[in-house]
């Protein structure tokens, strides 16, 4: 999957990366219905790849805002947090436990030094939304030619 | 933390499919019994609150919600790992639920349901005539 062209820098697109897709297709086709892709990492992110920039929106359900933290250093990204287990206060008996709960980190690799100045996070129904814009001096810049 | 759920689909259990051509997830859910209350806390995320149905239908609660797709104008899917879909499950409660005060809250994209458990009526007892 060449996301950035031939020849450039893929992050996203190594090969570790290609077999973990592989694997989230079987698990697909063998989970059934129902079934969700299993992600090796939390939170499962989506990334958007725009002229602008990038959105890398993490999906963590329960997790407040207030405990998470968005970390931008060069060309990573960082979101940490802490999912709590507080939901249950009051709780006499269980019937089920299915929702996983604890701190998690996870870095991202980005095609581009971000300007942590300009990243904008927000959250809504419990998916965060990074927004990360790529700097004035890092887009592609079209050359005039001139005839000699 | 992996998100991961078991066992098939509130809608394969019934033998229906959905209409629409999109993945139907069975969302992983957290239940138990306070004093008073049995409550349900479910993940739904990408759902907002008007796109959330609950219903409860003789002991059968039923939890759909229609995830919003979120679409970025201008940006095209670089990574995807998590599928915006619908989430459907059903619970058969075994309690008697006071059906007339079920609390649905929904935050950070998790649905909390609190079922207040009927109180008691009082015992009736049966006169037995001779007949």
């Amino acid at each position: 999957m060449a996301i950035f062209g031939p020849g450039s820098q893929d992050p996203w697109g190594d090969a570790l990366g290609a077999l973990r897709r592989i694997q989230d297709e079987m698990n697909r086709t063998l989970g059934g219905a129902g079934a969700r892709a299993v992600a090796t990492e939390y939170p499962p992110v989506n990334i958007w790849r725009g002229e602008n920039g990038v959105i890398v929106a993490a999906e963590m359900p329960g997790v407040s805002i207030d405990n998470v933290e968005v970390v931008v250093h060069q060309n990573t990204l960082t979101i940490k947090g802490r999912k709590d287990a507080d939901a249950d206060a009051g709780a006499v008996s269980f019937h089920r436990r299915e929702r996983a709960t604890g701190s998690f980190a996870r870095t991202i690799s980005l095609p581009f030094n971000v300007d942590a100045g300009q990243v904008k996070a927000t959250a809504e129904a419990g998916i965060v939304s990074i927004e990360l814009p790529r700097p004035e001096a890092d887009k592609p810049r079209r050359i005039q030619i001139t005839t000699a | 933390m992996a998100d991961t759920t078991s066992g098939t689909g509130a809608n394969a259990a019934r033998g229906a499919e959905a209409t629409r051509n999109r993945p139907v997830f069975t969302p992983v859910a957290d239940i138990f019994e306070s004093e008073d209350a049995l409550i349900l806390v479910v993940e739904l995320p990408g759902v907002r609150p008007n796109q959330i149905e609950v219903s409860l239908d003789k002991r059968v609660l039923t939890i759909t919600g229609h995830g919003d797709a979120f679409g970025r104008e201008g940006y095209s899917l670089a990574l995807c790992e998590y599928q915006p879909g619908d989430f459907e499950r059903a619970f058969t409660l075994s309690d008697m639920i006071d059906d007339s005060a079920i609390e649905a809250v929904l935050k950070d994209g998790v649905l909390r349901l609190t079922l207040p458990k009927a109180k008691a009526g009082p015992a009736k007892t049966i006169n037995v005539k001779v007949g």
